[in-house]
């Protein structure tokens, strides 16, 4: 480059610029593109959660009253079995549906990216997301149409003669609707990590003396595991915090962490107080789910040691 | 390399028990014929190549004796057993894959005891023979490390010690050492060679490599547009190539094109399309028939140079030389003849040739240095 400018001793100098101008340019550009987000997020994100926090410290506040007074009294009342109670019913609801979602999703994903004709597959999982551009509620009213006592399924169910169910209002509706709603998110993260196993894997246990199930369960199952455990906690953390389908489906004896939040600020109770406690313990199982998958969910199979 | 000392190994002459056999086997794929009725003989113990260039059909063939194919017509046997309907994980065969193919979620130890572990070996035997492989590929102190945390010569040591430790009765190699640097693919070939002769299983190993293949085969089949070419010892492919496409394609050589115009003292002259007359020594594999067409083969290094008319007449060309190429062992010099023929000459860095770019010389070859081929 200096052979083509007659005085090569002065491009340095023109190049280097102050080091305080060099500093701002560093600043600028990350300013710039993160900028919007980041004021979104601290307006809409951050300082509502501070002031749900703050909130959480004050016992037993209800709407109107003087915001004073400070303790752990909420999170104290958490601990009542009533409320653990509740607790571990999402849980079991968001447990049971990952299950679900895990049992009836693998097959799907694994028959689409392994065995279905290349050129339809994208086709096939367009078909799977479909659902998920209908509202959430539309779907579980969807839902209510077909698991009622007069429903589609048991008016299908008495022409062939057989026994009616009474799965509406139940634990059984709400895992029926969270596994619905939440399978294609399953379908998608799993199709994604079996679409990248590689093949010769297969080939090589089968070279090895290994049938199709023992290849299953000692390379394809291995080989996927972040994508599996990537699925689950999706599900985990969508089923935990889900309001629509145990408020719709599940009835009087589901009551769920969310439904009781809702209660507490929207309901007949008005504890504002033991609201936002309960709101703070779903953010924080919530959030160490997510630093969960951060951490184990898109990790290269190569990389386990 | 020495072929003569390749050439000689007792184990591929004496025995005839065959492992592998393919019979008459085709391989279609989506109506395109990758491999065109494939007859093929293993030995015992025999150290097999199949050579050619990419898209020859040579990998399918491999995978049509793993398993991972069926043939669209014809047979496969092992140890004389048909193998139609025998799925992959039945066969009596191990594979190197082209790019080893390790399981990345196990250790070195845990990639080589998978065979043993489906096989439901007991854990003393397990321990015992993983033991023995690592040895036998130098991997001990490797033993607790993954896949990814070793370089590309360790992982091609531990996909060979995966498929040895299953005693199979066939290794099966595809480009084994495709994906080393140079340096290390040399290493990795004497090493390949030693196992082959300690362990005395039969290899048969899929390559483009033709110097690779030399080297390390008992016998080599050259396959070219899914049938195969020749079949036969190193020597044998090198210096009696059958087909035009076998002398091009193994070495360099200068092809010439021609009809055989007589045959005095046992000797065919060949006059070619651009009018030089070659002298020949008959063919002995054409067994005495006379080809109207042949092309005539010789070798870079077979043919001499030199700047005055030598004495001997006998396939001796004028031209003037128009390139040198620096080998460093060997120099390389391409020469244009009167009738218009180029024609490379490979040199050992010896004596150099003192010529000037565009001055004129000889050329000349004794008649036992070339071949006749029937187009």
């Amino acid at each position: 480059m200096s052979t083509s400018t007659p005085t090569p001793s002065v491009v340095p100098k023109a190049k280097v610029s102050p080091r305080w101008q060099q500093k701002l340019g560093h600043l600028v550009g990350p300013l710039v593109l993160l900028g919007p987000p980041g004021v979104w997020l601290l307006l809409l994100l951050v300082i509502p959660t501070l002031l749900i926090f703050q909130l959480s410290l004050i016992p037993g506040i209800r709407p109107g009253q003087p915001m004073d007074g400070f303790g752990f009294g909420n999170y104290l009342n958490i601990l009542q079995p009533i409320y653990l109670q509740v607790i571990w019913r999402s849980v079991f609801f968001a447990l049971g549906s990952t299950v679900l979602t895990l049992l009836l999703g693998f097959p799907v994903a694994y028959w689409i990216a392994l065995m279905a004709p290349k050129r339809w597959q994208n086709l096939l999982l367009v078909g799977f997301v479909l659902p998920l551009w209908t509202s959430s509620l539309l779907r579980a009213y969807a839902w209510i149409t077909i698991l009622r006592p007069t429903g589609v399924l048991n008016s299908f169910l008495s022409t062939f003669g057989l026994p009616t169910l009474d799965l509406l209002n139940r634990s059984s509706a709400v895992f029926i609707g969270m596994s619905y709603s939440f399978l294609p998110y399953m379908v998608l993260v799993l199709y994604a990590s079996l679409e990248k196993l590689d093949k010769r894997l297969l080939e090589a246990a089968a070279d090895l003396g290994a049938s199709a199930p023992q290849t299953f369960w000692k390379v394809t199952v291995p080989q996927t595991l972040p994508g599996i455990a990537a699925g689950c906690l999706l599900v985990f953390i969508a089923g935990l915090g889900d309001f629509v389908v145990p408020e719709l489906l599940g009835g009087a004896s589901s009551m769920t962490v969310s439904r009781l939040i809702y209660n507490q600020f929207l309901g007949a109770t008005r504890n504002w107080g033991l609201g936002s406690g309960l709101s703070m313990v779903l953010i924080l199982a919530v959030s160490i789910a997510i630093a969960l998958l951060i951490k184990y969910g898109d990790r290269d199979p190569e990389s386990f040691s | 390399m020495s072929q003569t000392a390749m050439q000689n190994r007792p184990v591929a002459e004496t025995n005839t028990r065959f492992d592998v056999e393919l019979r008459k086997v085709f391989k279609v794929f989506n109506g395109e014929t990758v491999v065109r009725g494939i007859d093929l003989n293993i030995r015992q113990g025999e150290f097999f190549s199949i050579l050619g260039p990419s898209g020859c059909g040579k990998t399918t063939t491999l995978r049509l004796i793993a398993g991972f194919e069926e043939p669209s017509a014809g047979e496969v046997l092992i140890r004389g057993r048909s193998m139609s309907g025998v799925p992959a994980y039945r066969r009596p065969v191990n594979t190197v894959f082209q790019s080893y193919a390790l399981f990345g979620h196990l250790s070195v130890w845990e990639n080589i005891a998978f065979g043993l572990r489906i096989k439901r070996q007991s854990k003393a035997e397990i321990q015992k023979r993983v033991q023995e492989s690592l040895r036998l590929v130098k991997m001990e102190q490797f033993a607790r490390r993954y896949p990814a945390q070793l370089s590309g010569g360790q992982q091609q040591r531990v996909a060979l010690a995966r498929a040895l430790v299953n005693q199979p009765t066939v290794v099966l190699l595809d480009e084994p050492l495709g994906a080393l640097d140079l340096k290390l693919r040399k290493e990795m070939q004497v090493e390949l060679s030693t196992l082959h002769k300690n362990l005395g299983v039969t290899f048969v190993m899929v390559t483009h490599d033709q110097e690779e293949a030399l080297s390390l085969s008992d016998r080599i089949a050259v396959m070219h547009d899914g049938k195969l070419e020749q079949i036969g010892t190193p020597n044998q492919i090198y210096d009696y190539p059958q087909t035009p496409f076998v002398a091009d394609f193994i070495g360099d050589t200068n092809l010439f094109k021609g009809r055989i115009e007589t045959t005095d003292y046992g000797m065919w002259q060949v006059r070619t399309e651009r009018g030089l007359r070659i002298l020949v020594k008959p063919t002995e594999s054409l067994n005495g028939s006379m080809p109207n067409q042949v092309v005539v083969s010789v070798r870079p290094e077979k043919i001499q140079l030199s700047l005055e008319k030598p004495s001997s007449p006998i396939n001796c060309f004028e031209g003037r030389l128009m390139h040198t190429m620096y080998l460093g062992t060997h120099v390389h010099y391409l020469v244009e003849l009167l009738s218009g023929d180029r024609l490379t000459v490979l040199q050992p860095n010896r004596a150099k040739l003192a010529a000037e770019p565009d001055s004129p010389l000889y050329i000349y070859w004794a008649e036992t240095d070339c071949l006749a081929l029937t187009a």
